[in-house]
């Protein structure tokens, strides 16, 4: 569905993306890994048109989408749901959804109803705040406007950067909870997290990304199990370093 | 049976795509990780961010045997040593041992492409396999293992420390099914079971899955005969990962390499450039999943032809010939040249003689002189006319002079002698010509 190659891509003279390579295939949950700074976002904005390609081909169901606007990259189904959600704060819960249809409103009103029904199914509280304001939601709440948003436009291909950000680890729990559940109805989902484990326990493939490079692809449960990625990303020296720390404070127990 | 058909099946174009994946982060791991790799790329003038393509893989320096063999024990490791959970090691008959290094995913993969090589000969879970591959330091042994374990079959790892009687009274009791072994020792097998006193009626054998030394078909179907199997060629290397690197599947029209994991190139062994499309040229190798020990474009010295078309069995993978000759062992005598394996092919077409073949080049008055050392089988009985046996030699030097226009010293020694010296894969080739 989505492949790239040789991506690259970056903010003037800075290069971000030094020729990037990776495919979503219909109906995977792909995951990005990596560390801040490591070009995870700058690769989605590209995807999505909001950065400039300098080098490289993102061709997405047969289309070049180098050579394509950023506005009208929705409309070739690929949607993004953006770091920290982006909700209008000062618009309605209803009307940032219907935004996310915008493509579309003016000549598909039943259907957009019809999405707009799914969006309401899939996250019930936002039918109850549906005129609430979306700044007064929680940021549980916002993250489920901005992924509704998102669906609104009913893509193909879903990508979302950092949905965990600043949200409560119950909150994320339910986050990814719905995505795996996305994923399960057939969604094409790419994920860019930083929280590794939570992203890696839901995807079916991931890629480990530093420094503007690919330096690992490969099956979530294999990347799980490689020793770099728990060092790096998964926290398991911290861990260890926890345990190892256990003895002496039997000692001082047993010496009391 | 496709063992999994995601990738086996895959489109040629989806698998262009993860290949190119796979060898831009295995590049960007080794450039990071290995000093011998980090240097020759720096050396070379190797810019990574140009490795665009399959194609550009061209332009990358070649690995071979001896930058290995430099960097022993550990040095071409990619992981540090804590992150390795098995060693094995090439057997050095011919030099310096190469040691390689597993991780534990590199043990998932491997597993998973030993499966694919056993389930693609037809073998099940309801399969008794027999592996009668040294269990050491020898990636056949572990490597087969690993993979019959993974497919679910009930694995006998009778190893090769039982003599052939033993593996035969174990293959007869406990029903086994499937074969794993060389070739060679398929031949001893099949006579150790010819010699047992009382003839055993129907065998549930029914698959050999053959490798580590090269054979041919006329061997296939000789093997097949006596031991009453259908008999699959595989193929693997301890540098690149041991077996799995590609096998036979039921049509046996060539060996398909698990692509997902392993690039191969063919290239010209002299000229280094890549051979024509289908032309038989030197395997190259590069690693794209290997995370312990991987390698960029490996010359394994070993021959074959490449024919990426997809298979009346489903399978995408390309598929190579049999390797039934090296590069490195090509015999150059009076402007002919000839490979040992051919030689040793007429041996065993003569009947009577034992497969273990040693080749003498000497230089006698100025001329290039072929000398053949070969010895009866020790199950042949019609040593008594010195008749015979000039008989066999006749038929053996004709046989020589119009394949190859030389006339060969047919030498006959004892059994034991010539099985010593010879080793494990039957042949040896003294070239005492001054150079």
């Amino acid at each position: 569905m989505l492949r790239i190659r040789n991506l690259q891509a970056g903010y003037g003279k800075l290069r971000v993306l030094r020729g990037v390579s990776l495919h979503v295939r219909a109906g995977e949950l792909v995951t990005i890994i990596g560390a801040n700074g490591a070009g995870k976002t700058t690769l989605l904005h590209t995807v999505a048109g909001l950065v400039p390609a300098q080098g490289g081909e993102i061709e997405f169901d047969g289309t070049d989408l180098t050579r394509v606007a950023a506005h009208s990259i929705v409309g070739h189904g690929c949607a993004l749901v953006p770091e920290g959600r982006q909700v209008f704060a000062v618009m309605s819960v209803e009307e940032n959804l219907l935004l996310g249809a915008y493509t579309r409103l003016a000549r598909d009103r039943t259907g957009v109803r019809d999405t707009l029904e799914g969006v309401y199914r899939l996250f019930p509280v936002l039918r109850e705040r549906r005129r609430q304001y979306a700044g007064t939601l929680s940021g549980g709440e916002q993250q489920m406007v901005a992924i509704g948003r998102a669906r609104m436009a009913q893509p193909r291909l879903l990508m979302l950067d950092e949905p965990s950000m600043g949200l409560a680890p119950l909150v994320v729990k339910d986050i990814f909870k719905t995505l795996a559940g996305l994923h399960a109805a057939g969604v094409t989902i790419l994920l860019v997290e930083q929280n590794a484990r939570a992203a890696l326990a839901i995807a079916d493939r991931g890629y480990v990304m530093e420094t503007g490079a690919i330096l690992m692809e490969g099956a979530a449960r294999d990347l799980l199990n490689n020793n770099d990625v728990q060092r790096a990303y998964l926290g398991k020296d911290y861990q260890s370093i926890g345990e190892r720390t256990l003895p002496g404070a039997e000692t001082q127990r047993q010496t009391r | 049976m496709i063992y999994n058909r995601e990738y086996e099946t895959m489109t040629r174009s989806d698998l262009a795509q993860l290949q190119i994946e796979r060898l831009q982060t295995t590049l960007n791991r080794v450039y990071r990780h290995v000093a011998f790799y980090h240097e020759t790329f720096d050396r070379e003038g190797v810019d990574l961010e140009k490795v665009r393509s399959l194609d550009d893989l061209q332009r990358l320096p070649f690995t071979t045997k001896e930058d290995l063999r430099r960097s022993y024990p550990y040095g071409m490791f990619a992981v540090p040593l804590r992150d390795i959970v098995r060693l094995h090691a090439s057997s050095g008959t011919t030099g310096q041992p190469i040691v390689v290094g597993y991780t534990r995913n590199d043990l998932q993969h491997w597993s998973e492409v030993v499966a694919r090589t056993l389930s693609a000969a037809g073998v099940t879970e309801h399969d008794v396999v027999q592996i009668a591959f040294q269990y050491s330091l020898f990636t056949g042994g572990l490597g087969f293992h690993y993979g019959a374990e993974r497919l679910g079959a009930a694995v006998i790892p009778a190893s090769s420390h039982t003599n052939a009687t033993e593996q035969i009274l174990i293959m007869r009791d406990y029903k086994t099914s499937v074969l794993v072994t060389m070739p060679s020792h398929a031949l001893a097998l099949a006579a150790a079971r010819a010699a047992l006193p009382q003839q055993p009626g129907d065998w549930p054998l029914k698959i050999g899955i053959f490798g580590a030394e090269p054979w041919s078909e006329e061997l296939r179907r000789h093997i097949e005969e006596r031991l009453h199997l259908t008999a699959y060629d595989s193929y693997g290397l301890t540098e690149i990962i041991g077996p799995g690197i590609s096998g036979e599947c039921v049509h046996r029209n060539g060996l398909h390499v698990n692509e997902d994991h392993f690039i191969v190139e063919v290239i010209n062994p002299l000229t280094l450039a890549p051979a024509a499309a289908g032309a038989a040229g030197e395997l190259v190798f590069t690693t794209i999943t290997k995370e312990g020990f991987p390698l960029v474009r490996y010359r394994t010295g070993d021959v074959a032809a490449l024919n990426p078309a997809p298979c009346a069995c489903g399978r995408t993978l390309a598929r190579m010939s049999r390797v039934a000759r090296r590069t490195d062992d090509l015999i150059s005598i009076r402007g002919r040249k000839l490979f040992p394996t051919q030689l040793q092919e007429m041996v065993r077409a003569s009947g009577g003689l034992a497969p273990q073949v040693r080749v003498v080049l000497s230089r006698v008055a100025e001329e290039d002189a072929l000398e053949i050392q070969v010895a009866f089988a020790e199950d042949f009985g019609g040593l008594d006319e010195v008749r015979q046996v000039e008989q066999i030699r006749q038929a053996l030097t004709q046989r020589i002079e119009q394949a190859f226009g030389l006339t060969p010293r047919i030498v006959f020694l004892e059994y034991s002698t010539l099985h010593q010296s010879c080793g494990a894969k039957n042949l040896r080739v003294v070239d005492n010509r001054p150079s």
